[in-house]
C-alpha cells in the first residue's frame, strides 16, 4: 500500500500543482467526477438498499442546494468575518422572485433561464440594501441585524397575501424548460440533478476566483484585521458590502432552483432554522474552506433527511417500545447544537480547515477583546 | 452597565429631570391612545421584556457576548416554574388562601430563580468561560448551540405542545375604576418586576460585587489588577442574569398561563431589542427599551398590525442601531459597535 501511494507521489504532486494553477478547470474536472460516482456509490449495497437511484438523486439534488446556501454563506462568514444569521431570507427573496413570476398566481410565466440570474440580482440588491446602513457597525451587532431581517422576511412574506399567497405560498411554479430539447418533469430527477451539477461547478469556480481576486484577499485582510486592513488602504465597509452582495447573490440564485425544483415556495420553508442549518454546515465543514463547507453540508442533509429517517423505520421494526416513540428526526437540531458547541469547543477551524490562516479560531490571545 | 460616573453637573442635572419627564410624558401618551386595559397589558409584558432585557444587558455589558441562549433560559424557566407549582407545592390552579398564596408564591420564584440562575452559571461554565480569550465569533455560535439544545431537551421531555402553566395569583381577582377593569395580578406582575430591577439597581450600584460587575464592564485587565477576581464576577452576572430570566419565567406563567419550548427564541429577540435599544451595557435602559418595545408591540395590535407586530420591532431595531447604535441612554460600551 504505502509503496503505491509513494509510486503515486510524484504523479499527485504534479497533478496538485497544475490543478493549484488552474482551479476552475480543477473545479470543473472534480464537479464532473463527483456527479457521475455518486449515482453509481448510491448502487452499493449499504446505499443501495436504502432507496432507489431515483431517490437517491433526488436526495443528492436537494443536498446540493444546502450546499450551495453553505458555500455562499461561506463567502460571509468565513472570507470575510461577518456573521449572517438571516441567510434564509435571501434564499427566500431569490424564491419568491421567481415563484412571483413563474406561477399560475399572476399568471406570469416568465423562463426560468433568465430569471436565475434575476434571483441572483435580487439577493445581491437585498444584500447591498441591508448591508449598506449596517456594515459600518462593528461584530456581531450585525449578527443581530441579519437575525431581525431573517424574521422579518418571512413575516413580510407570510402578511403579504397579495402577492404572496400568504400560509399558502405561491404553488404550481414552473419547472425549466430547454425549448425543443427537455422540460424538466418531477417523476425524472436527473435533469435537475445535472443542472444542480453545473450551478455547482459556477458557483465554485466564481467563488473560488473571488477568492484569488484583490478582493478576495481584502476580505482576507479585513477578517484578520480590520484596523491593520483599513490604514493599508482596504475600504473595508466596500469589502464587506462585496462579501455581503455576493454570499446574498449565491442565496438568490440557489432560491431560484429551489423554488423550481419544489414547484412551491411557502413561508414556512425560511425559516430561523435554514439560516442555522446553513451556519452549522459552514462551522462543521470549516470556515474559509469552500469545498469543505459544501460537503459539510452534504453530508448534514444526508444524515438528517435520509439516515435519521431510516433509523426510524429501521427501530420500528424491533420491537422496542421505548425506541419506538422516539422520533429520531427530532434529534437532529439537539445534534446540530451539540456539534456547534463541541466544535468551537475543540476543533473551531472545522472538518477541512481552510488553507489559509484564520486569526479568528487560531490565535487565542488576539481578536476583540 | 457601565454608567457614565464622572460627567459634567449641568448634564447630570438635565438628566435627572429630563429623563423621569420624558417617561412620565410617554406613558401619559400611551395611556390616553390605548386606553388603560391595553396600557396595564403593555405594561405586564414590558415587565417580562425588561427582566429577560437585564440578562442579555448585563453579560454584553461583561463580556461583551450576546447570549443567544438567554432567551431559551427565560423558556426553561417557565417549564422549571410549572414543576415547582405541581410536584413540590401541589397546586393545579389558582390558590384563593391568602397565606397559602403568599408562601407558595415566594417559594415558586425563589426555586425557579436559583434553579435558573445554577443553570446559566452551568451554561456559563461549560460553553463560554473555556472560549473567554477566544475571538467574539466563537462563543457566540456555542451559544447558538446552546440555545438549540436547550429547546430539544424541553421538546424531548414535555414534547412540542402549549403546556398549562397553573396560574397560582387568581387571574379573576380585580377592582374597577371607573369603566376599566383592573386586575390585580397585572399590578402584582409588574409590582414584582419592579421590585426586582430596584433591588437589581442597588446591588449594581451599592455592594462590592456590583463594583466588581462595573469595573469588569470597564476593563476587564486593569479590574483583574485590582484584584477582581474576573471569573467569579462574570460568573455571579451570569448567576444574576439567569435568575432575573428565571423570575420573568415564573411571571410569564402566571399571566400567560401557557407556555412552549419555542417560547424563548421570540421572546429573547425582542428583548434583546430592548437592550440593543436601551444601550447595551446599560441596564436601566434595559428597563426602558423592555416596557418600550412591549408598547410598540401591544399598539401594533391595538391599531390592527398585529400580524406584523415582530416586523416592526425588528425594522425599529435596524433603524435604531443605524441612527443611535449606543441606544436610548448610551453607554460607554456603546462605542464598539
Amino acid at each position: 500500500m504505502s509503496t503505491l501511494t509513494a509510486r503515486f507521489a510524484p504523479l499527485r504532486a504534479r497533478s496538485n500543482a497544475y490543478f493549484a494553477q488552474h482551479r476552475s478547470l480543477g473545479v470543473l474536472v472534480a464537479v464532473i467526477t463527483i456527479g457521475v460516482a455518486l449515482p453509481l456509490i448510491s448502487r452499493i449495497p449499504p446505499f443501495g438498499d436504502l432507496q432507489s437511484m431515483n431517490a437517491w438523486v433526488n436526495a443528492f439534488t436537494i443536498a446540493g442546494i444546502y450546499a450551495l446556501l453553505a458555500v455562499g454563506l461561506n463567502v460571509v462568514i468565513g472570507f470575510a468575518g461577518l456573521l449572517d444569521l438571516g441567510y434564509a431570507a435571501f434564499f427566500a427573496l431569490g424564491g419568491y422572485t421567481y415563484a412571483i413570476v413563474a406561477s399560475p398566481f399572476f399568471d406570469i410565466h416568465l423562463p426560468f433561464w433568465p430569471m436565475l440570474i434575476v434571483g441572483a440580482l435580487i439577493g445581491a440588491m437585498f444584500g447591498i440594501f441591508l448591508g449598506a446602513p449596517t456594515l459600518r457597525l462593528r461584530g456581531d451587532y450585525l449578527a443581530i441585524v441579519t437575525l431581525g431581517f431573517g424574521e422579518i422576511v418571512p413575516i413580510v412574506l407570510l402578511n403579504a397575501d397579495p402577492f404572496t399567497g400568504g400560509t399558502n405560498g405561491l404553488g404550481g411554479v414552473d419547472k425549466p424548460v430547454i425549448p425543443g430539447i427537455l422540460e424538466f418533469t418531477l417523476i425524472n430527477p436527473w435533469p435537475f440533478y445535472v443542472l444542480m451539477m453545473v450551478m455547482i461547478a459556477l458557483v465554485m469556480t466564481v467563488v473560488f476566483r473571488l477568492q484569488d481576486s484583490r478582493i478576495g484577499r481584502a476580505w482576507d485582510a479585513v477578517r484578520e484585521d480590520e484596523l491593520a486592513a483599513e490604514s493599508s488602504g482596504v475600504n473595508t465597509v466596500i469589502s464587506k458590502l462585496q462579501a455581503f452582495a455576493v454570499g446574498a447573490a449565491i442565496a438568490g440564485f440557489v432560491g431560484v432552483f429551489n423554488a423550481a425544483k419544489l414547484t412551491i415556495v411557502a413561508p414556512d420553508q425560511f425559516k430561523f432554522v435554514v439560516s442555522i442549518s446553513a451556519v452549522a454546515a459552514v462551522v462543521l465543514g470549516g470556515m474559509g474552506n469552500p469545498v469543505g463547507v459544501a460537503v459539510g453540508a452534504f453530508v448534514i442533509y444526508l444524515v438528517q433527511s435520509i439516515f435519521l429517517k431510516q433509523l426510524n423505520t429501521l427501530v420500528d421494526n424491533f420491537n422496542i417500545p421505548v425506541l419506538q416513540e422516539i422520533d429520531f428526526l427530532e434529534f437532529q437540531y439537539v445534534l446540530y447544537g451539540i456539534v456547534l458547541v463541541l466544535m468551537m469547543l475543540k476543533r473551531p477551524q472545522g472538518i477541512f480547515p481552510a488553507k489559509r490562516r484564520i486569526r479568528i479560531f487560531k490565535d487565542t490571545v488576539g481578536g476583540a477583546k | 452597565m457601565a454608567t457614565a460616573t464622572g460627567t459634567v453637573r449641568t448634564e447630570r442635572v438635565r438628566g435627572q429631570f429630563f429623563l423621569p419627564a420624558v417617561i412620565t410624558g410617554f406613558l401619559a401618551l400611551m395611556l390616553g391612545l390605548l386606553g388603560f386595559e391595553q396600557f396595564l397589558n403593555a405594561m405586564t409584558l414590558g415587565a417580562i421584556y425588561a427582566l429577560i432585557a437585564l440578562g442579555y444587558t448585563m453579560v454584553y455589558g461583561i463580556i461583551e457576548l450576546i447570549n443567544f441562549a438567554h432567551g431559551d433560559v427565560f423558556m426553561v424557566a417557565t417549564f422549571v416554574s410549572i414543576a415547582v407549582s405541581t410536584t413540590l407545592l401541589g397546586q393545579t390552579g389558582a390558590v384563593l388562601d391568602i397565606p397559602t398564596l403568599i408562601i407558595s408564591l415566594i417559594v415558586l420564584f425563589t426555586v425557579t430563580i436559583v434553579v435558573m440562575a445554577l443553570v446559566g452559571a452551568l451554561i456559563e461554565r461549560l460553553a463560554y468561560r473555556p472560549l473567554r480569550n477566544a475571538p467574539k465569533l466563537a462563543p457566540l455560535i456555542t451559544a447558538i448551540g446552546v440555545s438549540f439544545i436547550l429547546q430539544n431537551i424541553i421538546q424531548f421531555f414535555v414534547g412540542p405542545y402549549i403546556t398549562n402553566v397553573p396560574q397560582l395569583f387568581s387571574t379573576q381577582w380585580a377592582f374597577t375604576i371607573g369603566e376599566s377593569r383592573v386586575p390585580l395580578l397585572n399590578l402584582f406582575v409588574i409590582g414584582s418586576a419592579l421590585f426586582l430591577m430596584v433591588v437589581l439597581q442597588l446591588f449594581i450600584s451599592r455592594t462590592k460585587t456590583g463594583r466588581a460587575m462595573r469595573t469588569t464592564a470597564m476593563d476587564r485587565d486593569a479590574s483583574s489588577l485590582m484584584g477582581v477576581d474576573i471569573n467569579r464576577t462574570i460568573m455571579i452576572t451570569f448567576l444574576i442574569g439567569s435568575g432575573l430570566a428565571g423570575a420573568a419565567g415564573v411571571i410569564h406563567g402566571l399571566y400567560y398561563g401557557n407556555t412552549t419550548f419555542t417560547l424563548g427564541f421570540q421572546s429573547g429577540l425582542k428583548a434583546f431589542t430592548a437592550a440593543v435599544l436601551g444601550g447595551i451595557g446599560n441596564t436601566a435602559g434595559a428597563a426602558l427599551g423592555g416596557f418600550l418595545i412591549a408598547f410598540v408591540e401591544v399598539g401594533a395590535a391595538a391599531f390592527g398590525f398585529g400580524r406584523w407586530g415582530g416586523a416592526i420591532v425588528f425594522s425599529l431595531l435596524v433603524v435604531f442601531l443605524i441612527f443611535r447604535p449606543t441606544g436610548l441612554l448610551g453607554s460607554s460600551t456603546g462605542d464598539r459597535a
